[in-house]
């Protein structure tokens, strides 16, 4: 019987545009965004060269040379050196790591706070969504940077005999950059958790017995993710710019951890004799974090055409 | 004549991705003088487009407007932009489909109109600001003069859709475009509306060019009538001729789907919609329906004094400011086989109704029994359990599929979580499904953006029929769907209804529908029932003045059977917003013939009796 | 408007006690005696500084050691700065106008630059200036403030030697002239501050005038026959910063961050300066007092952001 209700084929013609994304299509719509595409592989060089510049260049970082100090780019120093004669270049190279690293784990940090605040106001309908959100908002209004700046500044001495120099301001750094930069991710989340839950395929999927972690793990995850992986993208960027400004104002890494914001700390004092001190690290920042801004990009483009900001 | 406008030979094209995509192509018609013209198709036929166009509103760089377009001969598509603009809201002024979202919210509304009259007419504020209240008063906005300063949030929908009304008259212009302005409305603001712009289309001399998809509005208003399909005009003609003597196929398949008010009068059983193949034009055989109402033993579903309240917060600290009454003791039951059709206009608590009994919302207090267990009653791990035996069907096919979830696995989804069926089992059975509701079961791997709107509440007819249930809360399911897909997935429901003996709560503002769906109706107004009973005693006598006024307002897709001009009214709709100490009145209720029931109304009725019945 | 006014005042106090709050546990935890180096300085005898921890009530339940705190601040007793010696509130007083310039001159100067091109920019979106200024604006946004500081320096200063790279408060000339210096050691920290923060507002203008550029009520406008400039400057601009308002209501933590490194690159004399400085000569009560100071300011911005949204939208006091 039910063949006699099948719709003639001319009846009504599917809808030409997909909204959803598919794998492919996300890649397909990533591509056209043509200044997306060349961050990536200009990102991928940056990355590769923090990750195995050390082994093509191979020189230490702590070489002093007090007959080449300050001296510009030339071939046995490409970057130059510094005051001390050390090459800029190597450098560059073992800094850089530092930094990418914590602006990857400070995401990470960020990202996960950030989800699981947001995920668990958005779940949540009677107390504990306005008290997550009050303290979001509270978060969201707090100086940051002066409390990134107090707390390292009260902290730095007890991390260090905890978990050695290196590693101590490194941990802390993450923390507390992650720790100051969830709120976004969490209200994006939350938004997101609040107008899918109200959308009529959650509401079916409760009318078939669904319970509350069959929704969230199924079909509300699933449906939030886009916009929190172009977040967590810019979280990225977010914290490599703060840890470089942190070294920066000489309050992050010691100078023996030369992280691009360090090195610009120390070479600002001698802007007049040797620019490029300055210029080089300050180069890489910004191409670092511009090409992840453009990915960042690039990717909300790709996975939700809808939304603009 | 010298016709207003005429639009010759038009096409538009869009941009898409960088290609050319005509959507109207070679689109001709006139509009003579105080003649009201009706554009009518489905949804994707260019007709919006067709408006746009003779405004020229499209967007300017991805857009291409050819043909020509005579307003009194000139050719607007050959005027410079300044020359345009000069035309657009002076001699042509256009009214929308959205009344909530076509007023800026940051500036009045008497601003919004005082614009168009400083601009073309080059008067002053002040006089401008005259001239508006003026025109309020012709839209019958009550206390014109006061609410003129108002912003537009403070206004009711009906409302918004006068002062647009006002504002596109303000300049008195030759033609008014009138784009779908009634969808967004009730039933019985439409009817205000509607005899507004014919009232003022006399008073003002002007024509109108009407485009809607709702044949029951053509037949109400328009002379003539142009039927669009894919861009292209199929069909013109004088309004009774085309619904008379249809030529062209699709003409004749789009009105044969047309729910009709009364054309159900004398038959026993619901029936399904004839179909017209819109290729051919040749009708389908109706096999006459069963009667498929179990006749005896308990009912499927018993709801006794159901009571849903929303609480309103607000102020400093959040204290509860009001009450929505969405539903107030609403008692109903529903057998086997039956339909049971819940009707009523937007706030009148049929939505929350339907949520309420599926526990998608806590009730406030009463008994929804299912097969005699109560559903209040039961602690959430119970609940989900016996969900599975009531299921829903919801009013937008595009929202209730997630996206990211292929139709295949949707379908299987629910015998999944309720750990029906192995993987693999769960999978056959959803392409057994796919075929039961007349789609194939290669289709298990596609995503629902790949289906159109029909297909997909197909699919969701067969996601809530995976676990087999014994009751289908169906919320407006048909009512977002075109003429003719609708009418499909109605036939679908109730051959569904005939072979597995399912019991529907039929939740419609569509009041053709319902009569052609349900065995009984309950009509709802501010959370109550205020009529209840067989489908042929509420269509035939009905007895509240509510559901009188509400069966007047229908339109009737009939050029011969227009509803008589009345003075047009102002009244809104009632909000279910009490105070926080209010308590409902107590109800009475009187059985008029057997299992009919109407509330005994209360003096607010009186006033409306005599002209409900007239 | 009153009682949405009130709302919002009443949401701000419990938001500053949170972060004097947050600020006192941070110090509380913090490892060691920040509470000045007089009761950990060797030389002090034990007997003495256990009498000054009591004296200082250290030893009292970090409630009762906030409370008293929050008092003190309350009463305008902030303490006493060691590096400087003289009172913490005195010295804050001093620096605030300076700060408060530089940051107020370069949030103009972002809005000037941002309403504007950003509205351009949307209203022709993918023309060639849209592309430009997008361009741009990611450009900007990716540059950190202390390097574009470090740019300007390079390039005014010291190689075309235009402007000064030490602002002074107190510049030796009276008259114009004392003016013109004025200007003239503020234009780099102004610029460096306020094109940062264009570039980020230029893209919320542009995403907000694309998304009321397409809304229904601005068909209505255009049906009405008003011009292009009529339509954009009366129904879509206001609109379309509503949303953007909150945008930088959001950015302002991240104004006065920028703030701490601009005038520590030109050293502007202004509290982020005086926030270093006193972090490196171990300060604290000049450290906490300024904290909090740049909470306040927070709190106090974000409180003239609700108004402003207040004022922009006739819907709020509805609500």
């Amino acid at each position: 019987m039910a063949g006699s209700t099948l719709a003639s084929p001319s009846a009504e013609a599917a809808p030409v545009a997909a909204p959803a994304a598919s794998g492919r299509d996300t890649w397909r719509r990533f591509r056209r965004h043509r200044l997306a595409v060349v961050s990536v592989l200009v990102l991928a060089v940056l990355v590769m060269g923090v990750l195995v510049g050390g082994l093509l260049w191979p020189v230490a970082i702590d070489d002093i040379d007090f007959s080449a100090m300050l001296q510009g780019p030339s071939w046995q120093h490409p970057f130059g050196t510094d005051d001390l004669g050390q090459d800029l270049l190597a450098r560059m190279i073992s800094g850089g790591r530092i930094s990418l690293a914590v602006g990857f784990a400070a995401m990470a940090v960020a990202t996960v706070v950030g989800v699981a605040v947001g995920a668990v106001a958005g779940m949540s309908r009677r107390f504990l969504d306005p008290a997550l959100m009050w303290l979001t908002d509270l978060f969201l209004s707090l100086p940051q940077l002066p409390l990134l700046l107090l707390v390292i500044y009260l902290f730095r001495d007890r991390l260090k005999q905890v978990f050695g120099l290196e590693g101590g301001v490194f941990v802390m750094i993450v923390v507390v950059i992650g720790g100051l930069r969830w709120m976004p991710v969490a209200r994006l989340v939350r938004a997101q958790f609040l107008s899918l839950r109200e959308k009529e395929f959650i509401e079916a999927a409760r009318s078939q017995g669904a319970g509350a972690w069959h929704l969230v793990t199924r079909h509300i995850l699933p449906n939030a993710i886009g916009p929190v992986i172009v977040a967590a993208t810019i979280e990225v960027s977010a914290a490599i710019i703060a840890e470089s400004t942190l070294s920066f104002l000489g309050l992050g890494f010691p100078p023996d951890i030369p992280t691009w914001g360090r090195l610009l700390f120390d070479a600002k004092d001698h802007l007049d004799v040797a620019p490029h001190w300055a210029l080089f690290p300050g180069a890489a920042i910004f191409l670092t974090v511009l090409s992840i801004n453009f990915i960042g990009d690039g990717l909300r483009d790709a996975l939700d055409p809808r939304r603009v900001l | 004549m010298t016709p207003i406008l005429s639009v010759q030979d038009l096409t538009v094209a869009f941009r898409v991705e960088r290609a050319w995509r005509p959507v109207v192509h070679g689109v001709s018609f006139e509009i003579g003088p105080r003649e009201t013209v009706a554009l009518v198709g489905e949804s994707g036929s260019g007709k919006s487009v067709t408006a746009l166009s003779i405004m020229r509103l499209t967007p300017r760089d991805s857009s291409r407007i050819g043909g020509r377009v005579l307003l009194e001969g000139r050719d607007l598509l050959g005027l410079p932009e300044p020359a345009m603009r000069r035309i657009r809201g002076d001699d042509v002024a256009m009214i929308f489909q959205e009344p909530m979202t076509s007023l800026n919210p940051v500036l009045t509304v008497g601003f919004q109109i005082a614009e168009a009259l400083m601009l073309h007419r080059g008067l002053s504020r002040a006089a401008a600001e005259a001239e508006t209240v003026r025109l309020f008063d012709k839209v019958r906005i009550p206390g014109a003069a006061s609410r003129v300063h108002d912003y537009p949030h403070r206004f009711s929908g009906g409302m918004r859709q006068r002062v647009m009304i006002a504002m596109a008259l303000a300049c008195r212009p030759k033609l008014l475009i009138a784009d779908e302005p009634t969808t967004a409305l009730d039933v019985t603001i439409q009817a205000q509306i509607l005899d507004l712009i014919k009232l003022l289309q006399d008073e003002e001399d002007m024509s109108v060019l009407f485009i809607t998809h709702d044949m029951g509005v053509v037949a109400e208003i328009a002379d003539r009538t142009v039927v669009m399909v894919d861009g292209r005009a199929v069909e013109s003609g004088p309004t009774d001729d085309i619904f008379r003597r249809p030529t062209h196929p699709y003409s004749r398949a789009l009105l044969a789907a047309v729910p009709r008010l009364g054309s159900m009068r004398g038959r026993p059983h619901p029936t399904r919609f004839p179909i017209v193949d819109r290729v051919t034009g040749e009708p389908e055989v109706v096999p006459d329906m069963p009667d498929t109402v179990a006749p005896e033993g308990r009912p499927v579903l018993e709801v006794r004094d159901l009571t849903t309240r929303f609480e309103i917060r607000g102020g400093l600290l959040s204290r509860v400011r009001g009450r929505v009454h969405a539903v107030e003791n609403v008692s109903f039951s529903l057998r086997a086989g039956e339909t049971l059709a819940l009707v009523g206009e937007s706030g009148c608590g049929k939505s929350t109704t339907g949520r309420s009994v599926l526990r998608l919302i806590e009730p406030l207090s009463g008994s929804v029994l299912l097969d005699g267990e109560d559903i209040l009653a039961l602690a959430p791990a119970d609940l989900r359990e016996r969900r599975r035996r009531m299921q829903m069907i919801f009013q937008d096919p595009f929202a209730s599929l997630d996206p990211r979830m292929s139709v295949g696995a949707a379908i299987a989804e629910p015998l999944l979580i309720n750990r029906l069926a192995s993987r693999r089992e769960a999978g056959d059975r959803a392409a057994d499904l796919l075929r039961r509701v007349g789609l194939k079961p290669e289709m298990a791997g596609r995503y629902p953006h790949e289906f159109s709107g029909g297909q997909r509440q197909r699919i969701c007819i067969a996601r809530a029929l995976a676990v087999e249930p014994r009751l289908i809360v169906a919320d407006e399911s048909v009512s977002a769907l075109d003429v003719s897909v609708k009418a499909q997935v109605v036939n679908l429901m109730l051959d569904l209804q005939a072979s597995l003996g399912l019991a529907y709560l039929f939740i419609s503002h569509d009041m053709a529908v319902v009569e052609r769906v349900s065995h009984r109706v309950a009509v709802m107004y501010l959370g109550e029932i205020v009529e209840i009973g067989p489908r042929a005693a509420i269509f035939g006598a009905p007895q509240h003045p509510y559901t009188r006024k509400l069966l007047a307002a229908v339109p009737v897709p009939d050029p011969g059977r227009r509803r008589q001009m009345h003075a047009v009214r102002s009244d809104e709709i009632k909000s279910p917003i009490r105070p926080v100490g209010y308590v409902p009145p107590e109800r009475l209720y009187r059985e008029v013939s057997p299992g009919h029931a109407v509330q005994v109304w209360g003096p607010e009725w009186e006033a409306a009796v005599p002209a409900a019945a007239a | 408007m009153g009682a949405y006014l009130l709302r919002r005042l009443l949401i701000a106090i419990p938001s500053l006690v949170g972060i004097s709050l947050i600020l006192f546990t941070v110090l509380a935890l913090a490892p060691g005696d920040p509470f000045g180096e007089l009761a950990s300085n060797p030389n002090v005898p034990p007997e003495v500084r256990a009498a000054l921890r009591l004296k200082f009530g250290l030893d009292d339940p970090l409630l009762v050691r906030y409370l008293r705190w929050l008092v003190a601040m309350l009463h305008g007793d902030w303490g006493f700065s060691f590096a400087s010696r003289i009172d913490v509130d005195d010295l804050i007083l001093q620096r605030l106008p300076t700060t408060l310039f530089v940051v107020g001159s370069s949030q103009v100067l972002a809005l000037l630059i941002a309403v504007p091109v950003g509205i351009l920019a949307a209203i022709r979106p993918y023309s060639v200036f849209d592309q430009v200024a997008n361009t741009l604006a990611f450009v900007g946004f990716s540059l950190p403030t202390f390097f574009t500081g470090l740019l300007f320096i390079l390039l005014f200063s010291i190689k075309l030697d235009w402007l000064p790279f030490v602002y002074q408060a107190d510049v030796a000339a009276t008259g114009w002239h004392w003016y013109w210096e004025h200007v003239r050691q503020a234009i780099m920290p102004v610029a460096v501050l306020g094109f940062f923060q264009a570039a980020s507002y230029t893209r919320y203008v542009r995403a907000s005038v694309l998304d009321v550029a397409r809304l229904d009520y601005v068909t209505t406008a255009r049906a009405k026959g008003l011009s292009d400039g009529a339509v954009t400057l009366r129904h879509i601009a206001r609109n379309a910063l509503i949303p953007v308002v909150t945008l930088v209501a959001l950015q302002i933590p991240a104004v006065f961050g920028g703030a701490i490194v601009t005038e520590q690159i030109f050293r502007v004399p202004g509290i982020g300066s005086l926030l270093i400085n006193a972090m490196l000569a171990n300060d604290t009560p000049v450290v906490m007092a300024v904290t909090f100071v740049f909470a306040c300011l927070v709190v106090l911005f974000n409180l003239v952001a609700d108004l402003l949204y207040g004022w922009l939208d006739p819907r709020i006091s509805f609500r």
